[in-house]
């Protein structure tokens, strides 16, 4: 981030570096076309300029063959760069599953992160080095972007929806965050710095930020506040699922389909119950959308993941 | 073969031999403003693009002069509406109409030997329609603008803009109709009007790319139409379409957006493809090489262009599978653009190459296509796209092929084709002057802004970190040297139109059925209807003009 004149970016994850090498590999086939039509170009512009001597007999009478040829060439060429660059996506799409998530919600120009723990911050994103992170992306207005080109990924965080970012920093330091999509006024000043802290300093860190609460313990709390635990409470005798043991793991559905219950599965479920009903269960379940801030479902999302790992009561 | 106009007065014959297009209906208002002559339509066009042109070009200007310094030189909210503006202005009432309603009004009847197109009185309508829409968009600018960009994301558009949104939109559903016209004029003129033995074979390039760019224009421009309108919709009645709150989904915008904002770059782009297939045998004095895979890859592209839209959505939320689908294809479509650079390239191998203006601007946009093209390999790539999406990366990528490419074609074909147009010669070396100042000034401005993306500069930014600084002034430097470039052209080609050399019917030696009748043509184009024996393009090294 220091001042000087820089031509690339910062390498400060495994992917970046993977990226590194697509890069340079697009970079010297681009040159090598470059220098093939512009060598060309002004070859034949110099050589066969107007009043030259050079010879010009026995053009080429069976073009096609040239054109086949140049076709297939290229065809071949630009579907090498295609599996390239298809393989490195497909790895952002696969996060390993022992990845930290933290979650964040953007909102009207700030970046609002909480870690498990509870920890808060605004316009910041603390992380170790060396271990995975994914970062659950929420909006609670317009569609943002949350960008970090030093670890050369970014996405949208689109309203109404969760998706999700994964990296696994490399180099201690910090790095410029950036929101990507344009959100109106102050979309050039919704950014901030990304520290990656050693792991000992990343828990120093944390234990300074004063939280008294996890995430899921203050989801705990807004499960009661908001009555959902008047049904899916181990007391209750309404009819509905029981959320134990409930995450990570395949729901059939009342349609014949099944869905997988991940972050997205559980705040669909929370906003648009009709969506997709469990089976066996009716579908009485109100909705709570525009009663719970993307704040405080993250936090109820939490809650209910970290009854995942829980024993299925039986009722 | 059939007549090209429906009205009794085309029947007549002409007043006398020597009366151009230009003076044989007189020079009242009246009569250019009721005119259903294709050639007084083309003017008309060109002198609203012209106006379009240089109020976009302002705001570029005021957008390159707020990035000279981090922190930017205006307010948030005035720079958002200048880049919207910019867009809206470039997109809709430049680029799209740009060589179809200017020089594919004027030619393509001349081309085929026809007295005008099948429709005049649509010609003329679309015109209108342009102007309504252009009035539209100005009003919106100057009532106090809009800040949606030129893509108008939901629900940013729908729920959370205060600019003049629905006007804004107005004025694009509005030239929409214009766009359908004209498309719609060309596809079926170039069916039916074809002079005798004019076979599809024996059509020039430039007819065969406005008429894949007429596909898409009819296709796609009723899609957006009903987008915007659905905007406009959601935003003045807040019915849920888009905007999660209500019950919408906002990617649906950007899927519905894009299946027309796609192919809408190949509608810029293509005819573009055809001026330069016009000039380079010209100049080369040799035929054009592989004239059908030239012809249909502009085919391929125009079908192709359809089933590429969510490149633009790699990170916006779909799906893996999707990417990769939507990589894939976007791979394939530049395969027909990399055979057009080869085809061009190899039809300068054993001409006689002069290097007049119009061949200058057509050396300068296979350069610069080639390098846009290159770059659009490096943004359809799945893991890149990840990176470079809404960087600068993106905005120099397609301004080399909107700006470097369609710019440079655009100012090629109005100088290869200015003294058919007007009669009269323009000035040869302050034109090659304009045409190497274009160039350079526009490689100073937007080869800088690959590296500006690379590093991680975002778009639509009013500010930047400061480590960006020294490449936004080398960019704000070239844009001001590409400014001159682009001004100078309306001294010189003004000067010419009173004091230019008398071109007569034929000044480059050139084949093809426009440079068969004096320049400027008469109302009907042609006295007696050609008839076409040969393939196009039957061009020798010696400056007599081949028979057609």
């Amino acid at each position: 981030m220091e001042g000087k004149v820089s031509f690339l970016p910062a390498t400060a994850s495994a992917y970046a570096g993977e990226m590194n090498w697509l890069f340079a590999g697009l970079i010297a086939t681009s040159v090598f076309i470059l220098l093939l039509v512009f060598g060309l170009m002004i070859v034949f512009c110099v050589r066969y300029r107007k009043g030259s001597g050079a010879d010009r007999g026995d053009r080429m009478k069976k073009t096609w063959r040239v054109e086949v040829a140049w076709t297939a060439a290229t065809f071949v060429l630009f579907m090498g760069l295609y599996a390239w660059g298809a393989n490195l996506y497909i790895e952002l799409h696969r996060p390993p599953l022992d990845a930290t998530d933290i979650h964040v919600v953007g909102k009207q120009w700030m970046w609002k992160v909480e870690h498990p723990g509870g920890q808060k911050e605004i316009d910041a994103l603390h992380v170790p080095v060396g271990r995975p992170v994914r970062l659950v992306l929420s909006s609670e207005d317009v569609i943002h972007d949350f960008a970090i080109p030093a670890f050369r990924i970014r996405q949208d965080a689109v309203p109404g929806r969760y998706e999700t970012l994964w990296f696994t920093p490399t180099e201690v330091g910090d790095y410029r965050l950036f929101c990507a999509e344009f959100c109106g006024t102050d979309h050039a000043r919704m950014g901030g710095t990304v520290t990656v802290m050693e792991p000992g300093d990343f828990q120093r860190w944390l234990d300074e930020q004063g939280s008294t609460e996890s995430l899921a313990q203050e989801g705990a709390a807004l499960f009661r506040q908001f009555g959902c635990s008047g049904c899916h409470g181990a007391a209750s005798t309404v009819h509905a699922p029981p959320l134990e043991g409930l995450f990570g793991r395949p729901v059939p559905l009342a349609s014949g389909e099944t869905a997988m219950a991940d972050d997205r599965y559980i705040r669909d479920s929370i906003l648009m119950p009709r969506a997709q009903v469990a089976a066996g269960y009716p579908p009485i379940m109100p909705s709570f959308a525009g009663q719970i801030g993307e704040d405080e479902l993250l936090k109820i999302v939490a809650y209910i993941k970290s009854l995942g790992t829980k024993e299925r009561p039986a009722r | 073969m059939t007549t090209a106009t429906f009205t009794g007065k085309a029947e007549q014959p002409t007043r006398g031999a020597q009366a151009s297009y230009l003076t044989a209906e007189g020079f009242t208002l009246r009569s250019w403003l009721l005119t259903k002559d294709h050639k007084r339509i083309a003017i008309l066009y060109t002198i609203s693009i012209t106006l379009f042109f240089f109020v976009g070009g302002a705001a570029a200007t005021l957008i390159r002069f707020n990035l000279v310094t981090p922190p930017g030189l205006f307010q948030p909210d005035t720079y958002n509406r200048l880049f919207t503006m910019h867009g809206i202005v470039m997109v809709w009432f430049f680029l799209i109409p740009s060589i179809p309603t200017t020089m594919g009004n004027f030619l393509i009847p001349l081309m085929i030997g026809a007295k005008d197109l099948a429709f005049p009185r649509l010609n003329l309508l679309s015109w209108y329609l342009f102007v309504i829409a252009g009035v539209l968009g100005l009003v919106a600018i100057f009532a106090g603008g809009v800040d949606t960009g030129w893509t108008f994301y939901t629900p940013f558009s729908t729920m959370y803009s205060n600019g003049y949104v629905v006007l804004a939109l107005a004025a694009v559903f509005v030239s929409g109709f214009s766009s359908i016209l004209t498309g719609l004029n060309f596809i079926v003129s170039i069916h039916r009007l074809r002079a005798p033995g004019l076979t599809w074979y024996r059509l020039p390039v430039f007819c065969w790319s406005n008429y894949a760019t007429a596909l898409i224009l009819v296709l796609a421009t009723p899609i957006l139409a009903i987008t915007l309108a659905l905007v406009a919709v959601e935003r003045l009645l807040k019915v849920g379409i888009f905007d999660p709150a209500l019950g919408g989904d906002p990617l649906l915008f950007q899927h519905l957006f894009w299946f027309y904002s796609h192919p809408a770059v190949y509608i810029m782009i293509l005819p573009g493809f055809g001026v330069i297939s016009e000039i380079v045998p010209c100049f080369a004095r040799k035929p054009l090489f592989g004239y059908k895979f030239v012809v249909w890859s502009s085919i391929a592209i125009a079908g192709i262009g359809f089933f590429v839209w969510a490149h633009h959505m790699f990170v916006a939320g779909i799906s893996l599978y999707a990417g990769l689908v939507f990589s894939l294809l976007s791979y394939i479509i530049a395969v027909p653009s990399a055979i057009k650079v080869f085809n061009w390239t190899a039809t300068l191998h054993k001409g006689w190459i002069s290097f007049d203006a119009p061949m200058l601007y057509a050396l300068g946009f296979i350069g610069l296509f080639t390098i846009g093209g290159l770059t659009g390999l490096f943004v359809a790539n799945l893991a890149f796209d990840v990176h470079a999406t809404d960087t600068y990366f993106v905005v120099a990528h397609f301004h080399y092929i909107m700006v470097g490419g369609m710019v440079s074609a655009y100012f090629g074909g109005l100088h290869y084709w200015w003294p058919k147009i007007t009669g009269r010669l323009y000035p040869e070396w302050w034109a090659r002057i304009a045409a190497i100042l274009i160039f350079f000034g526009f490689n100073l401005t937007f080869f800088p802004q690959f590296i500006l993306g690379y590093l991680g500069m975002q778009r639509r930014y009013a500010s930047y970190p400061p480590e960006f600084q020294i490449w936004n002034v080398l960019s704000s430097a070239g844009a001001s040297i590409l400014a001159v470039g682009y001004a100078l052209p309306l001294f010189y080609l003004g000067w010419s139109l009173w004091r230019g050399k008398k071109a007569g019917p034929n000044p480059w030696a050139a084949t093809g059925l426009e440079w068969r009748t004096p320049s400027p043509p008469p109302p009907h184009n042609f006295d007696v209807t050609p008839t076409v024996t040969r393939p196009p393009y039957q061009y020798r090294p010696d400056p007599e003009p081949q028979d057609v």
